[in-house]
């Protein structure tokens, strides 16, 4: 009721113009107009944009990564062993002489896989799980609810730690292990979104056209759960970086010589006294990252679901 | 009209959100009188109501070349001050009871509480007593059994009696009723009005009805105010609606369904842009 | 065209019957009526007609057929509905040219090229609309979108769930015409539900009134507007819609029952 009267505006020129018009000619051009609303809505969110810069950050050091330094990641220099930061090496070297921001820079491609990887596992299966079971309920949601109790009760820390045990330490493992036990709470948040869609009037009418189940779930119910799935994936996303971290940590993640930040902060553990540096950069990097994700999750919260409030 | 109890001039309201104001250029004043407000969503009346109160969102800016209850400003009183009004002074009842009456706590008490809320120094048991009396004012026929029961235990009817009961309970001296009837069915609507209107005669107060529903204030109300897009297009005396002059007045009151005589078309408003500008009739 | 006979309907196993033994026909090509108040089970009606609430007793036939309760597929291409709320009943992330092609999809019927902006134009929208989403429209326009969805299978019979009551009186005044319009050119066979009886004298020409899950009377719309109804249940309904109508006719009467 207390809305305005109207949104009548001048409509600027050019590409702001297109996204803004008030009759789109088609569907792409639809769906960026929504895209637009959503990032000027996010636009007023500062953390959320320092949270994005972040992750663009990430995302552009994993790809440019042989541009960005000169260093190879790998390769041991024992005569610079442990060598403080200076302008030739801006973060120093660790002990084996391998300069530590070209294996923070080479580990932010581990890093972005493990958070590609896991998303592309864990948000379908989860979604699915979920929305199929709050649609069809009775038997079906009592299993499918069950089985997700399950994974649901392992301590992810130790389920991975049991699975990369079982089939042997390595990155491929260690995002297995993850996305186990990442998907329940994405199933049960979807579940729950779909016992209150399944009761909407438009799911009612699509019925009424005859629809069949599938086709209501993956169709209508499905898009409808994504929004608040992508706010809990980028929210959890900083414990699956912190999980990750820890199996690299525990020796359980990616292998040595491969860089990752977790493994570094592990070696630099044993230097952390004389060569602070060794582990104060990877720490500083997992914590900027799994921060950028909280702080862009809670942005995304406050735009694609305005239920959370304020 | 003698000493007005609510006095507004040219008020305006923006929302921080929107590009067109909520409310341009309202003035009327309330007496002691049923003074209906009449608009369609989005014509601001309940925006104006809510303004009075001061219970708009922060992010709505409210200005008025005047705007006082008695001698209060109530834009620029501190919210002690408007505590006191708010309830004590000026009551809001709303469309639906639901909403405003605390779920887990039993009706009786919450009026009580309201009571000793305006009036700290009433005891407990006579505090009881006023309720019990209120709740018989509103025609509740078995007061000591609703004292008792819990909001959800009521019907929509009993809940707007309630609401009523707790908004008088205070005795103010305005009465700010924001569709109250709309959530009832039509045998439930007229007694629930019925009501109010006693109880407004009875305690000579100052009724601001605001509705959608043009049929209820005619037969409701003493002075119309029509809104449209934020602004009052047309004041007139609730028993002359007939007579309106603006178009927009007239479309609205021909486009309602009837059960006598239907029409086989009914005429459909044709919304003229200098409705957005034009003075107000019969101000 | 739609025959009821003895429905009931109850929630749950071992509760009372919202529906108590309903009974009425609708004749094709009329608009029937079905009035009463909150909680009379009028929408329950409705939707265990629609195909929507399978548990019910009794019988339900259209056009001389009895159906099963779960509706075959070829059942909504002869029945659609449109509901009541018109924000609640568009998919909010779909456009409306998408959400229109959904019933033909479903039904696995080919999509002609004007097909969207014919019906578009038919309950009086501007296909340039067709890429917007529902949240960028009016009340109005997206009741007239959810009319264009239940017409784009072209079925024969409408049925219509308050299909006014959360818009603004102007526009109402807009979908009772259409809803008449359409009626008209395509000889649609109406049921509609609602709490309103000037809505429904407006568009029907028989109204059944229901009362806590029972029809109490059955009669002519003429009736209805000579006043000339039986049961005190109707009579009262009916003064109370007549209290605050056009004309003040006969005294108020108040009822003080609660």
């Amino acid at each position: 009721m207390a809305m305005p009267i109207s949104q009548s505006r001048p409509t600027p020129p050019g590409i702001r113009g297109w996204l803004l018009a008030p009759e789109p000619k088609g569907v792409g051009q639809a769906l960026l107009q929504q895209l637009y609303q959503v990032w000027l809505k996010f636009r007023e969110h500062p953390l959320g944009l320092v949270g994005m810069a972040v992750i663009l950050l990430l995302i552009f050091t994993a790809v440019a990564a042989p541009l960005l330094t000169q260093y190879d990641p790998i390769a041991q220099n024992m005569a610079i062993r442990l060598a403080p930061p200076s302008w030739e090496y801006l973060l120093g070297t660790d002990n084996f002489g391998r300069d530590v921001l070209a294996r923070i820079i080479y580990g932010a491609r581990t890093t972005l896989n493990i958070i590609i990887l896991v998303t592309i596992i864990v948000a379908p299966i989860g979604l699915l799980i979920g929305t199929c079971s709050g649609y069809f309920g009775g038997i079906v949601d009592e299993m499918l609810m069950r089985i997700t109790d399950i994974f649901l009760s392992f301590p992810g820390l130790v389920l991975a730690l049991g699975f990369a045990a079982a089939l042997g330490p390595g990155i491929t493992n260690a995002i297995i292990a993850i996305s186990l036990t990442a998907w329940p709470p994405i199933a049960r948040l979807a579940r729950a979104e779909t016992l209150s869609l399944r009761q909407m009037d438009y799911i009612a009418a699509v019925r009424l056209q005859g629809a069949s189940s599938g086709a209501i779930v993956l169709r209508h119910i499905l898009p409808m759960c994504v929004p608040s799935v992508i706010v809990r994936v980028t929210l959890n996303m900083a414990g699956i970086i912190l999980t990750a971290a820890g199996l690299g940590f525990l020796g359980l993640g990616a292998q040595p010589p491969w860089p990752e930040w977790g493994s570094m902060a592990a070696t630099g553990r044993e230097f952390m006294l004389d060569s602070p540096w060794v582990i104060a950069a990877p720490g500083i990097a997992i914590a900027a990252v799994s921060l950028a994700f909280n702080l862009v999750g809670d942005a995304l919260r406050d735009v694609l679901d305005p239920r959370g409030g304020e | 009209m003698t000493e007005p109890l609510i006095d507004i001039r040219n008020m305006e309201i923006s929302f921080a959100s929107g590009f067109v104001k909520a409310v341009r250029g309202v003035s009327f004043q309330l007496g002691r009188e049923k003074l209906g407000i009449v608009g369609e969503s989005g014509s601001g009346k309940s925006t104006v109501g809510r303004a009075i109160m001061r219970l708009l969102p922060p992010t709505a800016k409210v200005t008025a070349e005047r705007m006082t209850f008695h001698d209060t400003d109530l834009v620029a009183a501190d919210e002690k001050r408007m505590m006191e009004i708010r309830g004590k002074q000026i009551g809001l009842i709303l469309q639906d009871p639901k909403y405003s009456l605390n779920p887990v706590m039993r009706v009786g008490e919450q009026i009580a509480e309201t009571y000793r809320l305006h009036y700290p120094q009433a005891g407990k048991k006579a505090a009881e007593k006023k309720v019990l009396e209120m709740l018989e004012a509103v025609k509740i026929r078995d007061p000591q059994r609703v004292f008792r029961l819990y909001p959800h235990e009521v019907s929509g009817g009993m809940g707007q009696r309630i609401m009523i009961a707790m908004m008088l309970i205070a005795e103010p001296e305005v009465l700010i009723a924001d569709e109250p009837t709309s959530a009832l069915d039509v045998t439930v609507r007229l007694e629930v009005l019925a009501l109010l209107d006693e109880l407004v005669a009875r305690r000579n107060l100052g009724l601001i009805f605001i509705s959608h529903d043009l049929n209820l204030i005619r037969k409701f109300c003493d002075r119309v105010l029509i809104m449209y897009a934020g602004r009052i297009v047309e004041v007139l005396k609730a028993s002359d609606l007939d007579r309106a002059q603006h178009p927009y007045t007239q479309g609205l009151l021909a486009s309602l369904p009837s059960i006598d005589n239907p029409p086989a078309r009914l005429p459909t408003l044709t919304r003229d842009p200098s409705w957005l500008t034009q003075p107000t009739i019969g101000a | 065209m739609i025959d009821v006979e003895n429905l009931t309907i109850r929630f749950g196993l071992r509760t009372p019957l919202v529906v108590k033994g309903v009974s009425f026909t609708v004749e094709r090509g009329k608009s029937f009526g079905l009035v009463g108040e909150s909680g009379c089970g009028k929408s329950t009606v409705l939707r265990a007609i629609s195909g929507l609430n399978r548990n019910y007793g009794g019988r339900i036939s259209l056009d001389g057929k009895p159906l099963e309760p779960e509706r075959n597929k070829a059942f909504f291409r002869d029945v659609q509905m449109v509901f009541q709320d018109p924000y609640g009943s568009l998919h909010p992330r779909k456009t409306v040219r998408s959400q229109i092609i959904e019933p033909l999809r479903n039904q696995n019927l080919p999509i002609k090229e004007n097909a969207v902006s014919d019906v578009l134009k038919a309950v009086g929208l501007d296909p340039g609309l067709g890429y917007r989403f529902p949240h960028q429209l009016s009340g109005g326009q997206r009741q007239r979108v959810a009319i264009a969805r239940a017409l784009i299978l072209d079925p024969p019979v409408l049925l219509l769930d308050e299909p006014t009551s959360a818009l603004d009186v102007s526009v109402q005044a807009e979908i009772l015409n259409l809803l008449a319009d359409l009626q008209k050119e395509r000889g649609l066979t109406y049921l509609l539900v609602s709490h309103d009886l000037a809505v429904i004298a407006h568009l029907c020409s028989r109204v059944a009134i229901m009362n806590a899950g029972e029809i109490v009377e059955e009669t002519g719309i003429e009736q209805i507007r000579s006043g000339n109804v039986e049961h005190p249940y109707s009579r009262r309904l009916l003064s109370a819609s007549r209290a605050y109508g056009k004309q003040e006719q006969r005294p108020v009467e108040i009822l003080t029952s609660v």
